[in-house]
This record gives structure tokens, C-alpha cells and sequence, in this order.
């Protein structure tokens, strides 16, 4: 280590002495009282955000429903706020978010957990080490990219399946979403089966079980806090997830839950506002903030309650 | 069970473990199955891209020009700049930040409810929709403290976006480093602040670049939030330059200009009709898959070259 020289090259430390002079500890103590404080105060910036985002959302929303009855707001059905006689019902964002985010589960859910079967029961060491970064390869193309595809590529394919569907529809920005989203619920849950002890397998192996037995009977009962965790993160991030939806999903808010439909989703309705050109204070503009705090909760219930399950599963053991 | 006493022990046994076999047999085959479609689909994202973005991808003034009505005149030039000066302002903004704020919270903070909730806030924030972030930049930068929609407040919302993910990726790396590291630093003397400056950060550092890169490849590729603090879509003019010929020699004009990023550029093409346009997306899109797949491509290296040089 190099570094070691670095305490002894200090100007402040007089060589050759073992003891250091009062100038340089008092020098000491200041910078690691300072650095400290800096430290902690970096650490509070993270706070400060997540202040600012609740203040920001609920301030800003404050307008809105000044303006709107909570009722109207969760029980309407229409959703028109650009409209002449605008509606305030958020149920259609709603089954929008909904229903792509549900489609984007039912394929990351069990395809991510069969993938962190196969990656943490059966695939040799060396076979998962190739492969895990690969799959943070598709976690790391910008979501903007996907939406591209869903839009440009999937659509066209489905539509030869399904004749009559519409461009903009749910079930290709759902598929994608998916997709991308599938290294993600497959590495949270790896984690968690990783963590099982081997103890636990081997006894199962000892009892004469296969490897598939082993994983179905004993690593992800074992394991299932933890994977229920990456089923929780995955819904927040599918929930959350924009691009995809803003492009390819259409930007109709529409009450349904048929995948073979156009639906505008939450965050898809952000966008479109963001890029019109309405008026700062208008309510138009502050529904943007009343579905972005309905977004915000929704997400943190589910990080939250992801937070506390992944912990579990490294206390058990 | 009749079966048993006909049947004899070894040919139960031998049935047992064939269907014991061939579940193994389905299980891999669908892990592997599952892994060829997803790497099929980033395969097919890429390749169908670079067929359809061909034509601009293959033509010098693309990467000149500014935007343009027509579509075959249109360029990236404002939108790569615009990336690369938003994405200089959240390194120098998130890096300092959140390496601190993950050595506070791995070496300094007590086993107290406070270092508690701040795990779980930091825990949060990773999770909260990048599009929210960009709420919070709308209302709070852009009209409550009036500073309008530039350049700095870009960086500002990608560098606390990605905030968490430098803070989780320096607490990991320094939770890596042993022990007998921090106790040997102690026993040579050192107090707490040498340890970490001269100990623990060099020893983290892998750790910490990786994470930073990762991190930082997926601000590159984020869009929503920048969307939503309202950058504009066509921008044909370039910031002022950061550097100057004269004295100061540096200039931070830059800062307070209007600008347009790559995916935002990228979504501006992709929302248009006409097939011409589609295809500058599709070139656009290449540019910024090649930037963060080659960010990601370096993370790997990164991390792959500087394994186990501290164990």
C-alpha cells in the first residue's frame, strides 16, 4: 500500500520524531471535526430531497384540490382537465398505470424468478458472472430507446398477430416494459436466494431431492421475503416507468382495463402536459402535481414495504 | 401403497430420480430460454435501430447539424452538446455529494433511529420514478426560486436522481473493505478522518467508480424528468462555450442556457408522423445506446480490472 507513506510525507508531522507536534493534532482534530460535519450534512441532503419532493407535490397539488372535490377527483370516471368542460376523475390514468404496469409484471415476475432459478441453482460460477452484467446491459438502455421499440417494432409484430389492433395500445408498451424490467426482479431475487445458507441445501440434498425439488421446496420458501421484495420493487418501477408508456401506449385517457386498447397512464399524462404549453397556476397545470403525489405514494408504499422485506431476509440468516 | 411391495426398491428409486432428472432437465432449459429472449430483445432493439437509422447514422452532417424542420437536414449537434454540458454539471454536483453521504453513513452514523430513517429515505429515493424528480425541479427550481429552464437545473435533477445510486454503491464498496484494514490505520495512529481519506477511499474506489458509471450511464438515457421541467425540443444554437480566450478564461454562461439533451431530441423525432423523422430517432437512438452501453461496457471493465486488488 502507497498509501501508507502519506501519514509520515504530512509537512505537519515532524520526521523522525515519534511524537507528532501539537500543531498538526490540533490540525487534526479540526479537519476530522469539519470533515465530520460535512459528511453528516451530505448525508442530510438525501432528506432534504425527499422534503422537497412532498412539499413540492403537496403544495403545488393544494391548488388543485381547492379547485377539485377529492370525490370527483377518485371516483370520476372522466378524465378531460384540457378540455372545455374538464373532468377530474383520475380512474383512467389510473387503470392505464395499472394495467401496463400488471402486463409488465406477469412477464418479469415468473420469467425473473425462473431466470434467478436457473442463475443461482443451476448455471456454474463462472456462467453467471458472464451473464449478470449482460443483463445489466438491458437494464441500462435509456427507457426513451424502448419506447422506440415498443412503438416501431413490437406494435407492427403484434399487429400481425392481432388483427385490428391499434398503434397506440397497452399490451406493447406492457410487453417491453417486461422485458426491461426483468434483470431487475431477477437480481433482487438472486440476492435472495443466494443468501440462503448452502447449509439449507444440502441438507435437502441429503434427502435425495433433484436440484429442482431443492429450489421449489427449500430455497424459495427460504427466500420469499426477499423475492416478494423484488415483486414489490419491480410494481413500483413499473408503475413509475414513463417513456415507454408516453410513446407508444397513446395519450388518451381512456377507463379501461383491455390491454388491446390506447390508454394514457400517469406519468404518460405528465409528459404531455409538460411538453403543451399551459399556463404556470392554471388547475390544468396543478393536476399534473395531484397525479404526480397519487404517483408518489403508490410507489412509496411499495418501496417501503420492498425496504423492510429485503431486510428480513438478511437478518434470517 | 400397493405399488410398493410389486414394484422393487431400486425401480421406484430409478423413477424417482428420472422424473428428479427431467424437472432439472425443464428448469434449466426454461432459465436459459428466458435468458436468449431477453438478450434477443436488447439484440433486436440495437440491430433494428441501426437498419433503420442507417441512412443518417451514415451521414457526416448529423452529428453537425442543428435541428431542422426538414428531416433530412435535422442533426443531433445541440442535443450532444446539451448532454454532455448537463451531464458535467451532475458529475461535479453527485459525486462529491454522494460519496460523502455513503461514508457517513457506512463509517460515521451511530446505530440510531436518525441513521435508521435515513437508510430507509435513501432506500426510498432509489425507488421514487424519475419523473417526480422532475416535478420536484419544476415547481421548486424552475418557479420557486425562478431559475427558469437551463442547463444547471438539468444537472441539478439528474445529479439528485442519481444521488442514491452513488450513496448505495460507496456504502457497498466500503462495507467490502475488511476490518483488520480500519484496525491497522488505527494501530499506525491515524484518527478517523485519515483512515477514511487515506484507507478507506482509495481501497472503496473501484467500487465507487463502478457505481458512479452505471449511475451516471442511466442519467445520460433519462428522460421524463427532463421532459418535465420543460426543455424545449428544438434549440438551434449552441450554449455559450465554458472556455474563453480571455481572462477568466472560464465562462459559466453556459449554465443559464436553454438547451435539448439526446433522448429528449430522441422522443421530439419518435412523436412525429412521418417516416423521415422516424428515422432520425432511430439514428438518435443509436448514438445514445452506443453512449451508455460503452459507459456500462466500462463499468464492467472497471470492476473486472480492479477485483481483488484489495482483499
Amino acid at each position: 500500500m502507497t498509501s501508507v507513506d502519506a501519514v509520515t510525507e504530512d509537512p505537519l508531522l515532524v520526521r523522525g520524531r515519534i511524537q507528532p507536534s501539537a500543531e498538526f493534532l490540533t490540525h487534526r482534530r479540526l479537519a476530522d471535526r469539519l470533515a465530520r460535519v460535512l459528511l453528516a450534512a451530505a448525508a442530510a441532503v438525501s432528506v432534504l430531497v425527499t422534503t422537497g419532493i412532498v412539499y413540492v407535490l403537496i403544495s403545488e397539488s393544494a391548488g388543485f384540490f381547492a379547485h377539485v372535490p377529492l370525490k370527483e377527483f377518485l371516483t370520476d370516471t372522466e378524465w378531460t382537465p384540457v378540455f372545455e368542460n374538464a373532468r377530474y376523475g383520475m380512474l383512467p390514468l389510473l387503470a392505464g398505470t395499472v394495467t401496463i404496469a400488471g402486463i409488465a409484471l406477469l412477464i418479469a415476475v415468473p420469467a425473473g424468478l425462473a431466470l434467478a432459478v436457473y442463475l443461482s441453482e443451476y448455471a456454474h460460477v463462472t456462467v453467471r458472472e458472464t451473464i449478470k452484467p449482460l443483463l445489466e446491459l438491458i437494464e441500462g438502455v435509456p427507457t426513451v430507446v424502448y419506447g422506440y421499440f415498443a412503438l416501431l417494432f413490437v406494435t407492427p409484430l403484434l399487429q400481425r398477430i392481432i388483427p385490428g389492433l391499434p398503434g397506440f395500445n397497452m399490451l406493447s408498451p406492457g410487453v417491453v416494459m417486461g422485458i426491461a424490467i426483468l434483470p431487475y426482479t431477477a437480481s433482487l431475487s438472486e440476492d435472495a436466494m443466494r443468501a440462503v445458507p448452502k447449509a439449507l441445501r444440502e441438507g435437502g440434498y441429503a434427502l435425495g431431492f433433484s436440484r429442482f425439488r431443492v429450489a421449489t421446496r427449500v430455497v424459495i420458501p427460504a427466500a420469499l421475503s426477499g423475492i416478494s421484495a423484488a415483486f414489490v420493487l419491480g410494481m413500483s418501477r413499473a408503475v413509475g416507468e414513463t417513456m415507454v408508456v408516453a410513446i407508444a401506449a397513446g395519450q388518451n385517457a381512456n377507463f379501461t382495463f383491455n390491454p388491446l386498447e390506447g390508454a394514457a397512464t400517469i406519468t404518460a399524462y405528465i409528459v404531455q402536459i409538460s411538453m403543451g404549453d399551459l399556463p404556470y397556476g392554471s388547475i390544468a397545470y396543478q393536476s399534473v402535481f395531484a397525479v404526480g403525489l397519487v404517483l408518489f405514494i403508490m410507489t412509496f408504499l411499495f418501496n417501503v414495504a420492498g425496504f423492510y422485506l429485503r431486510r428480513r431476509f438478511r437478518e434470517v440468516y | 401403497m400397493k405399488a410398493v411391495g410389486e414394484e422393487s426398491a431400486s425401480q421406484e428409486l430409478q423413477r424417482v430420480v428420472g422424473a428428479g432428472r427431467r424437472a432439472d432437465w425443464v428448469m434449466a432449459s426454461i432459465g436459459l430460454a428466458i435468458l436468449i429472449v431477453a438478450m434477443g430483445t436488447l439484440i433486436s432493439v440495437f440491430a433494428d435501430l441501426i437498419h433503420s437509422g442507417w441512412p443518417r447514422l451514415t451521414d457526416p452532417d448529423f452529428y453537425t447539424n442543428f435541428p431542422s424542420r426538414r428531416a433530412s437536414d435535422a442533426g443531433i449537434l445541440s442535443a450532444w452538446v446539451g448532454t454532455s454540458l448537463v451531464m458535467l454539471v451532475t458529475i461535479v454536483i453527485v459525486i462529491p455529494l454522494g460519496v460523502a453521504g455513503g461514508v457517513y453513513l457506512e463509517e460515521y452514523a451511530p446505530h440510531n433511529w436518525i441513521s435508521d430513517f435515513i437508510e430507509v429515505n435513501v432506500s426510498n429515493l432509489a425507488g421514487v420514478p424519475s419523473i417526480i424528480y422532475g416535478l420536484l425541479a419544476l415547481g421548486l427550481f424552475v418557479y420557486t426560486f425562478g431559475m427558469g429552464q437551463t442547463v444547471l437545473v438539468a444537472g441539478l435533477v439528474l445529479a439528485l436522481l442519481t444521488l442514491p445510486v452513488i450513496i448505495v454503491a460507496t456504502r457497498e464498496a466500503i462495507r467490502s473493505i475488511p476490518q483488520e484494514l480500519r484496525e491497522a490505520a488505527f494501530a499506525l495512529g491515524a484518527d478517523k478522518w485519515q483512515t477514511v481519506r487515506l484507507y478507506i477511499l482509495p481501497a472503496a474506489r473501484p467500487g465507487i467508480l463502478t457505481g458512479a458509471i452505471v449511475g451516471l450511464a442511466r442519467a445520460i438515457g433519462e428522460t421524463a424528468p427532463v421532459i418535465t421541467i420543460g426543455a424545449l425540443t428544438f434549440i438551434a444554437f449552441l450554449p455559450p462555450a465554458p472556455l474563453q480566450s480571455d481572462f477568466p478564461y472560464l465562462n459559466f454562461e453556459w449554465l443559464n442556457a436553454p438547451f435539448t439533451v439526446m433522448p429528449i431530441q430522441m422522443f421530439n423525432w419518435v412523436s412525429r408522423p412521418q417516416a423521415e423523422f422516424q428515422v432520425n430517432a432511430a439514428a438518435a437512438g443509436v448514438v445514445l445506446m452506443i453512449m451508455t452501453l460503452a459507459m456500462n461496457g466500462l463499468a464492467i471493465y472497471v470492476r473486472f480490472r480492479l477485483r481483488g486488488r484489495v482483499q
